[in-house]
């Protein structure tokens, strides 16, 4: 007996889709974290105060870049993939 | 300078050009043509009016004021969008299941469509508006005002309160118009939501072109600017973390519960895929929003005079390089700002005034039990139309009594936090089963009187509604108790602390509440489907039909649905039932489909009340609140058991399919089987005729001939008998007649005998003996001693190999002797292991001359003597496994 070839690993279709909800789902935390960082840079008053404009490009860019992921994982997700469909989905299993 | 008659004039023709523009989607909606209003960019647009007026001039005063600090008010909402993964998609399937109607209309469906929390909601949202509508109408009258100042034909006050009283008319005439034309299933408003996506590009063009216009007609490019921004009073970060953090939350909880935003988000969602699109394309449109900002304010401040309003930059920059066109553009841009917000507001406000405040009282009205009267259509729709007219004026009101004074950006963020109020029971509603009405209601009151207390009423100014003396001491003297000092401890930002304390005891009395309140039946019904709304969107029952009379419910939706929509659903309710005409049977489901659609105009607890009349209220069974109780479990019992059917459905299949086959095997086998043994018998009969006719009839045969005769005619004989005893054996030991001779004795000894008996280890066949074989038994041994001779003459008989081998293998296992008979022939092949313990089952063509019977009165002989006997496949070649239980192995007999 031939064991048949390929991937062993089924559904990688749904598998994949569920990672990228999680990615969906893990954005806005990292985006939170990222635009929150500012609260830590030194001040005006301080010596070493952070130049408006290098703070602007700072949030912009990382809004930016957050965009930018986002239109990606629009592209590729598809929301209702990740869904139950029926009672015997292995979606169901996480 | 432009003048103000044709400022005037371009206000209206651009007014014109939105009607058109709404009126065309509406028709096109109408005729069926309209795929590109449900294009996803239609959509995304059309959550911009999240950006006010209050946005398009407020945010660069705010920028002048705390530098990058308005960054906040985009950055919560970018964030919502990026993770509409989380809630936005939940709330908008689940307003597309529920038929929603407005956020007071979500929160009242959830914890039971309770009429109580949707009033308390709907005022808070009329409340927390208000000050924005008087926002947009100052933002526009100020904005008129500053290309006013020269020209000295208009007297400035009185002129500023006539523009705001002008534009609340011409608004309220417009959202009149397009806001409640149709009292549609689904709530949607296409020419509404098509005008403010063309606002929406209109704002973002005009803030574009006085961002590039400044950057690069006034500042000389990028680089420069960068430069004179870092030179100037904003040029170092001075944002406060308290505030940069608590303010990004406030707009994005104001993002979620702002009525407006719920009802472009939610209500007016064509497709849910629209949020694929939304979720990238917003914050980026928001990201564009904000990007000048920063430039437009700095240039401001070096090039305006001193003392020139910051909020109004974006027009006065314009204004004082003599760009009339550029001014004019901007001015078009914060004027549709304005309009959209207070369109879609007033709408919002509208729908929740006349479903959760006067359709209740309309209903309580009507005598108990009676068939709802009137024409509810018309009262729905005057009710709205009075509700927005109600709504603009109120802002109007508020515009004048405050003065039109403080400072945009404060105004705005004081509505957020009121609104923000809502996020508790909106998030524990949706994600949380154990939320209930109670605590909604406990933890709104509790959020919406110290935002009262402590964001509202000091918004107006000392001594206007509070006095300086409750604001430095505390009402009655109370210290703990002081708005800009909670629990005595002061010092921190007004808004922060507002913010901080009214949400934070509203969640913490939401949550308490609920855990020690119980709900209702209803609350847990609705509770289940709105927390599992991905996992099933099938309908859960909530009435039980039977009394109900359809004709009284087709009366009762004609007036609501209006005749043809009412008649069409139920026609189309009744043959789904299979029933002809237009009167279905009350079914739960038929009740449920009816209450669902009535929400869609009514919103969900007066289309409740309203069936609740006719079919004389709702019962829950015991079923539904078991299915609540655990929905899920039920679902994953239900498909285990469904599993274990089918499983068990296939076994006995397969069960089925080997006895088939086993039985034509049989049957086939019967047949071979009387050929055989009418051959068997006949071979030595024959031969004893032959000889005994020869005896008979030849008279010179010899006495060594006759002997020689006799001797085959013996053998013969006896040839005959054993097959028939073997018959008789095995026919004795099937029908359980045989006489058990219990014996005590050693397995050593039955094997010697066996050995003994066949011969084996003698002849040709090596014999190997493993294991302990000094274990006593109780049983038949003579029995057992036949067993083991025919298995060892089979090997004697059957084992094809070059020099045959059998071993004989002992063990104990569990209570059960084990003896195995392993030899290294060829074995059995697989489909004829099944056959081997069937009587007259022969393996392969016959060379030994057995009748097949063997194998058969083995199992026979085993069965009786309480163990078993079985092929055992996987060894060298064949193999026999006899197992016979030590002790009570007789209990049986």
């Amino acid at each position: 007996m031939r064991e048949p070839r390929g991937p062993l690993f089924l559904g990688r279709g749904s598998y994949r889709q569920r990672r990228l909800a999680d990615a969906a789902r893990f954005l806005p935390v990292l985006g939170a974290v990222l635009l929150m960082l500012p609260l830590i840079w030194p001040r005006a008053g301080d010596a070493q105060a952070i130049a408006t404009s290098t703070a602007m490009y700072y949030v912009f860019g990382c809004w930016m870049a957050l965009v930018a992921a986002s239109l990606i994982l629009a592209w590729w997700l598809d929301p209702t993939a990740t869904e139950p469909k029926g009672e015997d989905d292995p979606v169901r299993g996480g | 300078m432009a003048s103000l008659n044709l400022l005037i004039l371009v206000c209206l023709g651009y007014v014109v050009i939105l009607f058109v523009v709404a009126f065309g989607a509406e028709r096109a909606a109408k005729r069926g043509k309209a795929a590109w209003l449900r294009s996803p960019l239609v959509y995304t647009l059309s959550l911009s009016i999240y950006c006010t007026a209050w946005t398009f001039y407020g945010a660069v005063g705010y920028a002048a004021r705390s530098g990058m600090e308005y960054l906040t008010i985009y950055i919560g909402p970018s964030l919502v969008m990026i993770g509409w993964f989380w809630a936005v998609r939940k709330l908008v399937r689940i307003g597309r299941s529920q038929n929603i109607t407005s956020i007071a209309d979500l929160i009242s469906s959830r914890y039971g469509k309770s009429t109580l929390l949707g009033v308390l909601v709907t005022l808070l949202a009329i409340v927390g508006t208000t000050p924005y509508i008087a926002l947009q109408l100052q933002s526009v009258t100020l904005s008129v005002a500053s290309f006013s100042v020269a020209d000295a034909t208009v007297r400035p006050l009185d002129d500023q309160n006539s523009t705001a009283l002008w534009v609340a008319v011409g608004l309220a005439f417009f959202t009149v118009l397009f806001g409640t034309r149709n009292l549609d299933a689904n709530e949607r408003h296409h020419g509404v939501v098509m005008a403010i996506a063309v606002e929406a590009v209109v704002k973002l063009f005009a803030l574009m072109a006085v961002g590039v216009f400044v950057v690069w007609g006034i500042g000389g490019g990028v680089g420069p600017v960068m430069d004179r921004i870092d030179a100037s009073s904003l040029g170092e970060w001075q944002v406060k973390p308290d505030r940069w953090m608590a303010l990004s939350a406030l707009s994005a909880a104001a993002f979620l519960c702002l009525p407006r935003m719920f009802q472009v988000m939610v209500v007016e969602n064509e497709e849910e895929r629209h949020l694929r699109t939304a979720s990238w394309a917003f914050p980026l449109y928001l990201l564009l929003m904000s990007l000048f900002v920063v430039p437009i304010a700095v240039v401001g401040l070096d090039l305006l005079p001193a003392g020139s309003n910051p909020d109004l930059f974006v027009l006065s920059i314009p204004l004082a390089e003599g760009r009339n066109g550029l001014a004019l553009l901007s001015f078009i841009g914060g004027f549709s700002s304005a309009t959209s917000m207070v369109i879609v507001a007033a709408i919002a406000l509208s729908t929740m005034a006349s479903n959760h405040i006067v359709m209740p009282i309309w209903l309580s009205r009507q005598p108990a039990g009676a068939i709802v009267s009137g024409d509810v259509r018309n009262i729905v729709l005057m009710s709205r139309r009075f509700s927005i007219i109600g709504v603009l004026f109120l802002g109007y009101l508020y515009y004048r009594v405050s003065g039109g004074s403080t400072a945009l950006a404060a105004i705005g963020l004081i509505s957020f936090s009121g609104v923000a109020q809502f996020l508790p029971a909106l998030i524990g509603g949706i994600f949380w089963r154990g939320a209930n009405r109670v605590g909604a209601l406990a933890g709104l009151v509790t959020g919406g009187l110290v935002w009262l207390w402590c964001l509202f009423l000091p918004s107006f100014g000392p001594d206007v509604v509070q006095s300086a003396s409750v604001m430095e001491e505390g009402p009655f003297g109370i210290g703990w108790l002081r708005p800009y000092a909670f629990f005595g401890i002061p010092g921190i930002d007004p808004l922060v602390h507002g913010v901080f304390w009214s949400l934070l005891l509203n969640t913490a009395v939401f949550v308490i509440a609920s855990l020690f309140t119980f709900p209702t039946p209803l609350e847990r019904l609705q509770g289940a489907q709105f927390v599992n709304v991905f996992d099933h969107t099938a309908p859960t029952r909530g009435w039980s039909g039977g009394m109900a009379q359809s004709e009284d419910l087709l009366i009762m939706a004609q007036r609501i649905l209006g005749a043809t929509e009412a008649q069409e659903m139920f026609r189309k309710e009744a043959k789904g039932q299979g029933l002809q005409g237009y009167l279905p049977e009350p079914t739960p489901t038929f009740l449920l489909v009816l209450e669902r659609e009535l929400a869609g105009s009514v919103g969900a607890a007066t289309a409740h009340a309203m069936v609740a009349q006719i079919t004389g209220g709702a019962t829950i069974s015991v079923e539904d609140l078991l299915a609540v109780a655990d929905e899920t479990a039920q679902i994953m019992e239900h498909s285990s058991q469904l599993e274990a059917q089918s499983e068990e459905l296939t076994r006995t299949a397969r069960q089925l399919r080997t006895a088939n086959e086993k039985l034509t095997a049989l049957s086939v086998q019967k047949d071979a089987f009387l050929s055989q043994i009418s051959h068997e018998l006949r071979t030595p009969m024959t031969s004893i005729r032959a000889f005994s006719e020869i005896l008979r009839d030849g008279e010179e045969i010899g006495p060594e001939a006759m002997a020689k005769y006799s001797g085959i005619i013996h053998d013969e004989a006896i040839r005959l008998t054993r097959l028939l005893d073997d018959l008789l054996d095995l026919s004795v030991l099937e029908n359980g007649q045989v006489r058990m001779n219990i014996r005590s004795g050693r397995l050593r000894e039955v094997l010697d005998h066996a050995v003994a008996a066949t011969g084996a280890g003698r002849g040709r066949l090596a014999l190997r003996r493993e294991g302990d074989e000094g274990v006593a038994l109780t049983t038949d041994l003579d029995r057992l001693a036949q067993v083991f001779i025919n298995l060892i003459a089979n090997a004697q008989k059957y084992c094809d190999a070059a020099s045959p081998a059998l071993t004989v293998r002992t063990r104990e296992m569990d209570g059960l002797l084990m003896v195995d008979f392993v030899d290294n022939g060829a074995g059995v092949s697989a489909t004829a292991q099944e056959m081997i313990f069937e009587k007259f089952s022969r393996v392969g063509e016959q060379q030994a001359g057995g009748a097949g019977l063997g194998l058969a009165i083995c199992r026979e002989i085993m069965a009786r003597l309480g163990g078993s006997i079985a092929y055992l496949p996987g060894q060298q070649g064949a193999a026999f496994r006899v197992t016979l239980p030590l002790r009570g192995a007789m209990a049986a007999q």
